[in-house]
Order: C-alpha cells, then sequence, then structure tokens
C-alpha cells in the first residue's frame, strides 16, 4: 500500500483494539535496526564512563588513591562523591538512603565509590582497575538470617494488615501447624543492561537518553545531583532491552553519573557497565522468609492465618517498602483468610538495594499462601486441588469476599477458570496416571499441580495511578502519539497505537510511534505495576476524544448536520450523507483553525489506601488466571523436566491478543526460571558470585515445557471501565509457574507416599529438589 | 612475513594490518563499522546476543557456523566470511524467511536478543532443511531470551522449515561458489605478525610455524576457539600479548579414525568432535550437545578444553576413563602421555614451556565393555558443570568386574580418577550390592568444595549416585528423563 494516501473503501482499518496486530518494531528487531541507546549515532567527542566499585560488604573508607587512575592513559576525569554538584543521592523515594557514590562507608560489595571517565570505554573500564582504596571492614549481614540474628535495622516501617483474631483463632481450630519458607530472589537479566548517554546543552540543559521504565524520575534525579531545575532536563527513550522492573529505579546512577560529567566537560557522556558490573551494582527481586502458623479444620478449611514475611532489601529502602507491602496484599493468593494476622519485616541487609522485578512482591506473597494450602493439603491428605477450591474467596454476599486489608472482591472469577482448566487439561486422570506411575517407578518420579492466580492491578501508591498523552494530528492525516509509557518489549506502543487507530478509524500505519519522553508528556509515573496500558491507552483515548469532539462541532457547522450524523469510518467520516477521506477532512479541519492536537490525562477511580492502617481499596480490579503443570525428577540426582503445562489466563477482553499471550508465556517461563534454575549466591564475604550468566541461569528454549498450551478466558470482560474492557497482563502470569514448583513438590512428596508436606524452597535446583528427595527418605 | 589479516565481511572484503591480539569481533563489528545489529548481552559467549556467522573452508569445502563475537578475536578470521544480520534481508527489504516467520509467530518482543536469534535460526536453517524440535532446541542453546520464554521463536522455526521457495533470496547459497574462490584467495602459509604498540599477535602459517614461534616466544598465549581466552580479556581485561591464533590451522583439525580409535587434532571444535563420536559412543555425543551453546561448540576445542586445565571441563573425564593419551609438539618433537597424568595441579599441568597440544588419543570401548558419562548442573543445557562422572567397565565371565576406571570432573582440584572406588569394585561382582558397598570409598576419593553451583554434600552425593545410575544403565533398567521420545 502506498504509504501516501488513505484506503478509504476498507470495511476494516488494520489494528484496531482487541486484533492480533504485530509488535510495532517487530521488523526492525529481524532485521537489527531497533535502535537501543548504545545504537545511536555516538555524537562527536563522545566519553565513555566506568564504574568504581566497593569489594567489601561492609566497611569505612579509609583512604582512596586514585592516581593511578587519572594516569591511566584516555582518561578525561576521575570524580567522587565530593564533586557531585547537587546531592549526592539517587534514592528513588527522597529518603536520602542511597548515595550516588560512597564517601565514607560502603555497604555493599560492588557499591559505586568513584567513576572514571575517558576517550574509549576500554581505557575508563582498564583505569577503574588501579584503585587503590584503603578499607576497614565492619560487620556485615548480607542474608535475612545474618540480619535477623544482628538485629538490622528495618529499612522502611513494615506493614501489618489484621483481620479478625488470628491468635486465638489457632487455640481454637481442629488442626494448627507451623512452618517455614525461603523464597530466593531473582535477576532481572534484561538481555539491554543498563545504559545512560547524556549531551550537555545551553546554560544548564542537559539531554539524557537512558534505558528506563520511568523517565519522569530519572529527570528529577539528574536535576536533583545537577542542582537544576526539572525543566533543565530532557529524558529520553525510544525503547528499552527489556526492564522487569529492573529499569524502574535502577538506571538512576548511570544517568546521573552522565549527566554529571557531561555538564563538568561540556561533552557527550555515555555510561555502559558490563553485564558482571550491572549485576553487582543493581538491585534484584527480594528474597523471603516466610514464617507462618496456620489453623484450618477437618475438610481443610483454613480458620486463621498469622505470618511474618522478612525481606532481604539491601543497604537501601528503594522501592522496598511498596514491594513488601505488596507481598502482604498477596499474601491470600486465591483465599479467603477468616482471620489473619501478616506482619513484613524489610530487613537491611548489606547487598545491592533489592527492587522492583515484575509482581513486585506479589508472587512471594502468593508463593506462601500456595504453600499454606500444600500443607494443608498434605496434613490431612488431600489434593491440593481440593483444598484450594474449598478456600476459594466466594461471590458477593458470600461472606467470603472481605481480604486481609479489608477490600472487598467484587469481580471473582477463579472458580470458572480453575474448573474450565481442570476439565481442559484434564487433571484428575492425569493425577491418577502420576500416581500410578509413581507406584511402579523406582527412581523416576513425577509430579502435578494447578494452581490460581488472582493479581490486584493498580499502583499502590495513589499518586502514581495517573498518565498522560500527546496527540498531534497533522495536516496529511498522519497522527503523532506520544504518551508516559515506555516500551521495554511488552508491546504499550503498539496497543496505545490501536486505541488512537480504533478512536480515528484510521490504519494503523498512520499513527507514529514516537519515543516517551519529559518534554512531551510530563510527570509521568513509572511504565510498572502492570499498569501501562490501563493507564496510557486511556490517556491517548481522552486526547483522541478531545480532539473528536472538536472535529465533530467543526463538521456539524460546516455541512450543517446534527452531530450524531458525523461518523467515523475506516480511513474517511461520513457527514450526513457524504463521505470525505480522513486527510481530506483534517485539511479541511485546519483550514478551518481547529486545534489538532491535545494533551489526554487520565486517573485511576475509586482506589484509595491507609498504610498505617492497613485498610482501603488498594486495587481497581483484579486480574485472574490458572496454571497446570506436569513435571518429572530424577531422585537420584535431582534433575527435572517440565513434561507439560496448560494455562488458562484472564486479560478481560483482550486488546491484542497475540501481544497478551506473549505477555502470558513469557512470564510463566520467567516465574519457572525463579523457582527453579536461577539461584543468587553470595559467598561468606559478602559478594555475589552469580553476576553473570555463565553462572546465573535463566531458562533456555530447551527448558521450557514440552507440551505448552496457553489460552485466554475468551469470556471474561473488565467488570471495571478499562480501556476497552481489558485487563492488565504484566505481572500477573509470572505467578502461574508456582504450578511448576507445587508440581516438583509432589514429585518429591512421592518418597514418602505423600504423607508429609515436603516444604520445597525456591528457587528448587536440581540440588534442593536432591535434599528434599533425601529429606523423604528419612521421614 | 606478512602484516594484515583479511576477511570478508557480508560482502566486502576487509584488509586489516591495525588490529590489537584482543580485539573482539563485536566491537570490531559495532565501533569501527558501527553495525549495530550485532548486540552485547554478556560478553561471555552465553547469551548470543552477538551471533553472527563465520564461513571457513574445510577441506575445501564452505561451511557457516554461528559463533559469538563477543569473545571471538578479529586476529582469529584470516581467511574467513563474515555475516551479520545486516547481511540477510534482501536489498529491496524483503526479509528472509527465517526473518519473516519471527514477525509473523511474534518472536520478538524487546527484540535486543532477536538478531541473534536471527543468525541461529540461520545456521539452523542452512544446515538443516526439516529441524525437528531437538534439533531446533539443540540451535538455541546458546541464545538467551528473557521476554518470550521460547515458545513463539520455536513455532517460527518449524514454520520456517516448512516453507522454502526455490526462488528465494538468500545471501549465502546464491553467493557460494563466489565467496569460495575469493576465501580461496585469502589463505596463506605465511605467518602473519601485526604490531600494534606493545602488543603482538601472530597468525602462524603452519603447524611447523606453529611449533617454532612458540619455541620462541613461550610466555606466548595459543588460542584456538577463545571460548576461555574471551573471557580472560573481555573479563579480567587481561592483555593477550602475543598472542598466536591457530583456529585456521587445518592439520590441527584433522580426526583419524582407526579400528581401535580416533585421534581427535588439537583444533578440532567440539561441533566436528560430535560428528566423529556421537555415533561411535552415544554418551559422549549426549555429553557435547551439553557443553556450552551452539556458538561455543562451534568454537572451542578439545584441545583447548584439555590444554586451560580446568577441574570442570568436560572432555577430560570421559577421555581419562577410557584411557585416552595426549600429543604434545614443540620445535624439538612429540612426545606422548596419559591424559591423566597431564593433570598435575589446580591450574597446573604437564606442559614445558615451548610445548603445545597437537592431538589426543582416545580408544574407543573394548567390546563388551560398558561406558557412560553424566554431566549434572543446575540448568540442563549450556551450563558449566556442578559433578560430571564418567565410568568405564569391563567385567569377566562370571559377571565379577574385571575393570573398572571411573573419572570425575568437579570433585577436585582437577579432573581425577575414583582410584579407592575403583579398586573396591574391581574383582567384586557387579550387583547392587557391590555398587552400594562402594559409596563409602568416594569420601575417601574426594572432598568437594561448595560453590555457586553445588555445595560439597550435594556434590559427594550425586557421584555416589551416579555410579548406582551406571549401574542400572549397565543391567537394562536405565534412569533416564526424557525430553523427547528417544532423545534424552
Amino acid at each position: 500500500m502506498d504509504k501516501s494516501t488513505f484506503d478509504t473503501a476498507k470495511v476494516v482499518i488494520s489494528g484496531p483494539m482487541h486484533s492480533a496486530l504485530k509488535h510495532d518494531s517487530a521488523h526492525k528487531h529481524v532485521t537489527g535496526t531497533a535502535d537501543y541507546i548504545d545504537d545511536i549515532p555516538e555524537p562527536t567527542g563522545l566519553l565513555h564512563g566506568a564504574l568504581g566499585m566497593s569489594d567489601r560488604a561492609h566497611a569505612e573508607i579509609l583512604s582512596m588513591d586514585l592516581s593511578e587512575v587519572r594516569r591511566h592513559p584516555g582518561v578525561v576525569w576521575v570524580f567522587t562523591g565530593k564533586d557531585v554538584p547537587g546531592v549526592n543521592d539517587v534514592s528513588s523515594n527522597g529518603s536520602h538512603d542511597e548515595p550516588l557514590l560512597a564517601e565514607t562507608e560502603v555497604e555493599f560489595d560492588g557499591q559505586p565509590v568513584f567513576a572514571v571517565i575517558a576517550e574509549t570505554r576500554d581505557a575508563a573500564r582498564m583505569a577503574a582497575r588501579k584503585a587503590k582504596i584503603e578499607y576497614r571492614d565492619l560487620p556485615h549481614f548480607s542474608d535475612i538470617d545474618g540480619a535477623l540474628e544482628n538485629g538490622a535495622p528495618l529499612v522502611i516501617a513494615p506493614m501489618t494488615l489484621r483481620r479478625g483474631d488470628a491468635k486465638a483463632e489457632m487455640d481454637n481450630a481442629p488442626h494448627r501447624l507451623k512452618g517455614q519458607m525461603r523464597i530466593g530472589g531473582q535477576e532481572h537479566f534484561y538481555l539491554e543492561g543498563q545504559i545512560a548517554m547524556a549531551i550537555p546543552g545551553e546554560d544548564d540543559e542537559v539531554t539524557v537518553w537512558s534505558s528506563t521504565q520511568h523517565p519522569s524520575e530519572i529527570q528529577h534525579i539528574v536535576g536533583h545531583v545537577l542542582n537544576i531545575p526539572s525543566n533543565a532536563v530532557t529524558v529520553n527513550v525510544r525503547r528499552m532491552g527489556g526492564g522487569f522492573g529492573g529499569k524502574e529505579t535502577q538506571g538512576n546512577q548511570f544517568a546521573a553519573l552522565a549527566a554529571i560529567a557531561a555538564k563538568k566537560l561540556k561533552r557527550a557522556v555515555k555510561f555502559r557497565p558490563d553485564r558482571d558490573e550491572d549485576m553487582r551494582a543493581t538491585g534484584k527481586r527480594h528474597d523471603f522468609l516466610v514464617d507462618y502458623e496456620l489453623a484450618f479444620d477437618d475438610e481443610g478449611r483454613i480458620h486463621a492465618v498469622d505470618a511474618t514475611y522478612a525481606a532481604r532489601c539491601g543497604f537501601s529502602s528503594d522501592l522496598s517498602g511498596p514491594v513488601t507491602d505488596r507481598a502482604l496484599f498477596h499474601a491470600d493468593s486465591s483465599y479467603f483468610y477468616p482471620h489473619v494476622h501478616l506482619t513484613s519485616i524489610p530487613l537491611k541487609t548489606h547487598t545491592a538495594s533489592n527492587t522492583a522485578f515484575r509482581g513486585f512482591g506479589g508472587p512471594q506473597g502468593m508463593l506462601g499462601g500456595e504453600r499454606f494450602i500444600e500443607e494443608i493439603a498434605y496434613a490431612i491428605g488431600k489434593d491440593p486441588l481440593e483444598i484450594r477450591k474449598l478456600n476459594f474467596y466466594g461471590q458477593p454476599g458470600s461472606g467470603r469476599t472481605t481480604t486481609p486489608y479489608h477490600q472487598e472482591i467484587e469481580d471473582n472469577i477463579i472458580l470458572r477458570i480453575v474448573e474450565e482448566l481442570e476439565e481442559s487439561a484434564d487433571y484428575q486422570a492425569r493425577r491418577n496416571a502420576v500416581i500410578a506411575f509413581n507406584r511402579d517407578s523406582r527412581y523416576i518420579r513425577k509430579g502435578i499441580a494447578l494452581t490460581p492466580v488472582k493479581f490486584g492491578i493498580s499502583f499502590t501508591m495513589t499518586a502514581f495511578n495517573q498518565a498522560g498523552a500527546l496527540v498531534h494530528i497533522y495536516q496529511d492525516g498522519s497522527i503523532h502519539l506520544n504518551h508516559g509509557g515506555t516500551e521495554m518489549g511488552q508491546g504499550l506502543y503498539t496497543k496505545v497505537a490501536q486505541v488512537l487507530s480504533d478512536s480515528f478509524q484510521v490504519d494503523i500505519d498512520r499513527v507514529k510511534i514516537t519515543a516517551t519522553t519529559t518534554g512531551k508528556v510530563p510527570n509521568t509515573s513509572a511504565t510498572a505495576a502492570s499498569s501501562g496500558s490501563d493507564l496510557n491507552g486511556m490517556a491517548a483515548y481522552d486526547a483522541a476524544r478531545q480532539i473528536k469532539e472538536r472535529l465533530v462541532a467543526f463538521a456539524a457547522d460546516k455541512w450543517s448536520v446534527d452531530p450524531a450524523e458525523i461518523v467515523f469510518l475506516p480511513n474517511r467520516v461520513r457527514v450526513g450523507e457524504t463521505e470525505v477521506p480522513f486527510p481530506d477532512f483534517i485539511k479541511q479541519a485546519y483550514f478551518a483553525r481547529v486545534q489538532l492536537s491535545a494533551a489526554g490525562f487520565y486517573k485511576t477511580p475509586k482506589i484509595h489506601w491507609d498504610r498505617a492502617a492497613g485498610r482501603g481499596t488498594p486495587f481497581y480490579y483484579f486480574a485472574y488466571g490458572a496454571a497446570c503443570s506436569e513435571v518429572s525428577i530424577d531422585t537420584l540426582t535431582g534433575e527435572y523436566l517440565i513434561d507439560r503445562t496448560d494455562i488458562l489466563h484472564d486479560v478481560g477482553r483482550s486488546l491484542n491478543p497475540a501481544i497478551d499471550i506473549g505477555q502470558v508465556e513469557g512470564g510463566f517461563v520467567q516465574g519457572m526460571g525463579w523457582l527453579t534454575t536461577e539461584e543468587l549466591w553470595w559467598d561468606e564475604k559478602g559478594r555475589l558470585r552469580t553476576h553473570a550468566p555463565s553462572t546465573y541461569k535463566i531458562p533456555l528454549a530447551s527448558d521450557r515445557p514440552k507440551v505448552f498450551d496457553v489460552r485466554l478466558v475468551d469470556w471474561s470482560e473488565n467488570a471495571e471501565p478499562t480501556i476497552g474492557r481489558s485487563k492488565a497482563v504484566g505481572e500477573p502470569p509470572l505467578m502461574l509457574a508456582i504450578s511448576v514448583l507445587e508440581a516438583l513438590s509432589m514429585a518429591v512428596a512421592s518418597v514418602a507416599d505423600y504423607k508429609v508436606c515436603p516444604r520445597l524452597d525456591a528457587p528448587a535446583t536440581p540440588e534442593r529438589v536432591l535434599m528434599a528427595v533425601e529429606r523423604m527418605k528419612r521421614v | 612475513m606478512k602484516d594484515s589479516i583479511r576477511f570478508i565481511l557480508n560482502g566486502e572484503d576487509i584488509t586489516l594490518s591495525d588490529v590489537h591480539p584482543a580485539e573482539t569481533l563485536l566491537d570490531f563489528l559495532r565501533l569501527r563499522r558501527r553495525l549495530t545489529g550485532t548486540k552485547e548481552g554478556c560478553a561471555e559467549g552465553d547469551c548470543g546476543a552477538c551471533t553472527v556467522l563465520v564461513g571457513r573452508l574445510l577441506d575445501g569445502k564452505l561451511f557457516y557456523e554461528t559463533v559469538n563475537a563477543c569473545i571471538r578475536f578479529l586476529g582469529s578470521l584470516n581467511g574467513t566470511h563474515v555475516v551479520t544480520v545486516e547481511h540477510l534481508a534482501a536489498r529491496n527489504g524483503t526479509l528472509h524467511p527465517v526473518q519473516q516467520a519471527l514477525v509473523d509467530y511474534h518472536g520478538s518482543q524487546c527484540g535486543f536478543c532477536t538478531p541473534g536469534f536471527v543468525m541461529s535460526l540461520y545456521g539452523l536453517w542452512l544446515s538443516d532443511e526439516k529441524p525437528a524440535r531437538p534439533a531446533i532446541e539443540k540451535a538455541l542453546q546458546g541464545n538467551l531470551c528473557r521476554c518470550t520464554g521460547y515458545e513463539p521463536i520455536v513455532k517460527a522455526a518449524e514454520a520456517v522449515s516448512r516453507v522454502r521457495p526455490s526462488t528465494l533470496f538468500d545471501p549465502l547459497e546464491k553467493t557460494r561458489s563466489e565467496i569460495v574462490s575469493r576465501l580461496w584467495a585469502m589463505q596463506t602459509r605465511e605467518t602473519i605478525t601485526i604490531v600494534s604498540g606493545q602488543d603482538r599477535l601472530i597468525v602462524p602459517g603452519s603447524v611447523e610455524a606453529l611449533a617454532r614461534v612458540l619455541a620462541d616466544e613461550p610466555e606466548a598465549t595459543v588460542v584456538a576457539g577463545s571460548t576461555d581466552v574471551g573471557l580472560w580479556v573481555t573479563k579480567q581485561m587481561r592483555a593477550l600479548t602475543p598472542a598466536i591464533f591457530i583456529n585456521h590451522l587445518n592439520e590441527l583439525q584433522a580426526i583419524k579414525t582407526t579400528d581401535g580409535g580416533v585421534t581427535i587434532g588439537a583444533g578440532v571444535t567440539y561441533t566436528k568432535a560430535f560428528e566423529i563420536l556421537a555415533p561411535k559412543v552415544p554418551t559422549l555425543g549426549k555429553l557435547i550437545n551439553r557443553i556450552g551453546g551452539e556458538q561455543v561448540r562451534n568454537m572451542g576445542t578439545i584441545g583447548g578444553n584439555i590444554a586451560n586445565g580446568s577441574p570442570i571441563g568436560d572432555s577430560p573425564p570421559p577421555l581419562i576413563a577410557l584411557g585416552a593419551t595426549l600429543k604434545l609438539r614443540s620445535a624439538t618433537g612429540t612426545r606422548m602421555l596419559r591424559l591423566e597424568d597431564y593433570f598435575i595441579d589446580y591450574g597446573k599441568q604437564d606442559r614445558k614451556p615451548g610445548e603445545f597440544v597437537e592431538s589426543v588419543f582416545m580408544p574407543y570401548p573394548a567390546a563388551g565393555s560398558q561406558f557412560a558419562v553424566y554431566k549434572i548442573t543446575k540448568r540442563r543445557d549450556e551450563d558449566i558443570t556442578a559433578v560430571l562422572g564418567a565410568f568405564y567397565l569391563t567385567l569377566d565371565e562370571a559377571g565379577d568386574v574385571n575393570d573398572i576406571r571411573i573419572a570425575f570432573g568437579g570433585m577436585a582440584a582437577t579432573p581425577k580418577r575414583a582410584r579407592t572406588v575403583e579398586s573396591d569394585l574391581i574383582g567384586k561382582p557387579w550387583n547392587e550390592e557391590t555398587v552400594d558397598r562402594a559409596r563409602e570409598a568416594f569420601d575417601a576419593d574426594f572432598q568437594p568444595l561448595t560453590d555457586w553451583r553445588a555445595t560439597a554434600e550435594y556434590r559427594q552425593l550425586t557421584a555416589k549416585n551416579l555410579l548406582r545410575r551406571f549401574y542400572l544403565e549397565t543391567v537394562g533398567t536405565p534412569v533416564e528423563l526424557k525430553r523427547f521420545e528417544g532423545v534424552s
């Protein structure tokens, strides 16, 4: 099709909402022409930065001799915290607990203490190794146990959720049990590492390209470290090579360092850490230690839950408050706890500051909830699925709809999803077959599990639930789209473009998707909490609505027709009896001096949250799903395979089924990695030793389930008036992978004839599986 | 003496006389040529975002292999054809079928890994018309994707095998004969030496020249596949001078088979070794396919795997269990030694200054013997060994153990025989009781370490259990997880 003309004979446009459109950059991805920040043509005179990093978990800095660093050929500038023109702090929450460059004390191995700027990246990296830093070691605690034993401080006040009287119910219920679960952290392993490039401008101005999910925060931080107002800082990002939460706050330091050096040296500066430096210096998913006590009856119905959630937060608070809060919000998984008492323990540790990661604490909370179900199921000798169904939240009016945070669940569809999947995956017959197989197999054992997902959608920080978009229509009818969301691969740009395509009824290739920039849409929220298309889709819809209202008013006036007789048809507008091609229509509107640009805005209704009271309505709605996984383990080595996974997932009325299926598949496999082979390992000196793909093992193609069937719930519509009645999809599917851990657990349990809950912790590496098998042998 | 290297980059002849020995192909592509389609994801050969094809002549035939540009040195490319993602689509913008399939099946999300996947799938497309799932997964062992969960990528790979129009534009099929003649013209028997500042890189024209150079420069680093040495540069920022590149020496890539065994040249890659060993010794074939990813197997060599002396290198234990011998060469001649004697201590091997590994002789398992090797890792594919056990058994007529050789990797400072276990078993009836009794002997042979790959406890327990697995296999009750029917 000729790109300069609009096809006005069409019955339907290409790319309306709900169509399975390709990712807008797919063609560029496969040809290698999609530019990431390191691919942008470099400005003349570009300099390169490298980090000088601490090699101690906790120490006082006695002296820093950087003379050899400065003397290294090609080095232009070496700087420390003292050289920061503004405030030496990059904390994302304003708590000033995260120095950009540590000055007197280092609090984790890998913490940046100085920066080198050189003519080449190699020169900067080599020079950085020549520092002579004298330390006095201080006691360190790098894990949860160490932190608890040493009475480590908390990085933020804990949160407590309470309803009923859990402690009293423990004594009253027919059964009670205590247990503990360890849940490992996770490295994001975005394929494109952290990177920032800064170009100095006139006066106090600076422009930064940053691989970030949160351009407005980068803008704020750069202003903060340079002591300049936000209006002097422009932050751009066209796309990231993956984010997963790891670029919500963790890009701050690299952007800040590049901007400081660029302003000081009046040259463009790029900061791109090596993979190992990236993994050592930046935070990860929090690992958790969950201590729980459960009360339940003979049927397996939960009476009370009392649990604490200790988390390794790292040396600063970063996002640990909202992350540990969200763990508590999801400690109920899909279950009604009549009496409940939950407390977070956000521990300070001498490790990189843990941060956002797809699910944001929710996965850890939910995994604990599923462990509770397993405990009860093994304690009373029933199929865990039976216990699940017994404990699901009920429908409104059932008296079983109140969450531990006192929000009422009004849109509950979990039972229907689970029952449909149970049927389509042939769960009962396969479970029987698995049990029969295990009876006859001495060394290879199988397990199967069907687990639910219920995930609350909205930022729990109410202010973040707002978004803006900027839409222009040019005289030729082509449309320019900008919004505050960022593209990290999740297809947000495509979905929001579909909203505009749909609104104006023009083919999607008429909509130009432009890089996110703080100069066009201000005060944006991080593209996080699965909220990207909910918020930005609605903001773009609002902008389109404004322009369309003006266009309708203009046309009604010009052609003297009733506004109701003006209809946007594919690539044309019907005005009364006549049809005008869209570009002609726009041209005429231009000549009539109609404003063809609008800033759209959206804020999520209904939600509010009172953290101190532990009460409110933090979530606008819930997304649901269920997965059934079958696995085989080798009880001689602990090795395993995922034989089959069936998924049924709820995205409301999908904005783009192709993209949503991709999110579900990818989220599941990423969650599977978290729960199986992805293990973070610190040595006794508090040094992370798994800081590259050679030592940190994310799933490969051959790790995904041998049979992998993923479907979207085709009857679901969001009960709330979201964009196209769709639901968020980024985070919820990650937790479908809990089915894998529980299936492994069942295979282990077979060794002791399913009489004992194996308490298989995460990640279930072959080693953890084998050791659990050994424990079962000793039962 | 020549002072430049020559190769073809996509369509263009390249001659370079300003090559630093530690300059990687990836930096050359991205920094010097601004070919930014090839990405850096890890700079250690594990993620595959930098995958390119390198075409080379072996025995007069041109074939293309995927490699990791991040750890491939520019100095190792003389006389080759480097193909990057920018070369695939037709001039008019028509995508190659491999690219089109990835688009059609939604195989990219963030897109950063995608050019690497395109190149790995293209490598597969060139070599396998109808790849089944195991072949696709094998071709993708060296490519990490964090977004898609791989399902759409695998589906794209399956789909592309079904559509293969004869009129198709394919940049390499179309130019094959022309490229062969251009590459022929670039081959040289002269030694290339390039000096840049303090640093030198040497590309010897022959094995004799290699021996002479090494006699003059005993401290030089010999670089074959660079799957290990590459990381010295990208991770440790070590200077690499003088560096001697040997991966083009066809003499070192000879494989000679006799009735009794096979002599494998030190420069034979894992991929080429697999072709010859897998049909003869299937258990070795399985092992080789779990070493690194495809790109690493296309670069890494059996000789390098031995020469670097790693305690977790995967080929020494099975070779030791089979009784392999090593041939070392220097300017003054050659000497043979038993492979197990080559490993003296951690980081210390019996290789004298000026010597290099020329070949290894691996006897085939004798008729009636039993042989197996098992690799235990955290992630099944493309992972470094936690424990690797190799077992070679012969029974006498009574069914007693006549001889058994057991060698482990990951259990000690070097690849090591389980001598106590062996002597515990020899002469005993080969049954479950004997095997169970021998478990204790492992504690005399091995005191493994705890690290991020495994705890000492897990290593020891697994080592013992592998003996049991071997026993079960020898008596016809194998314990196997099967990802695909007939394929483990």
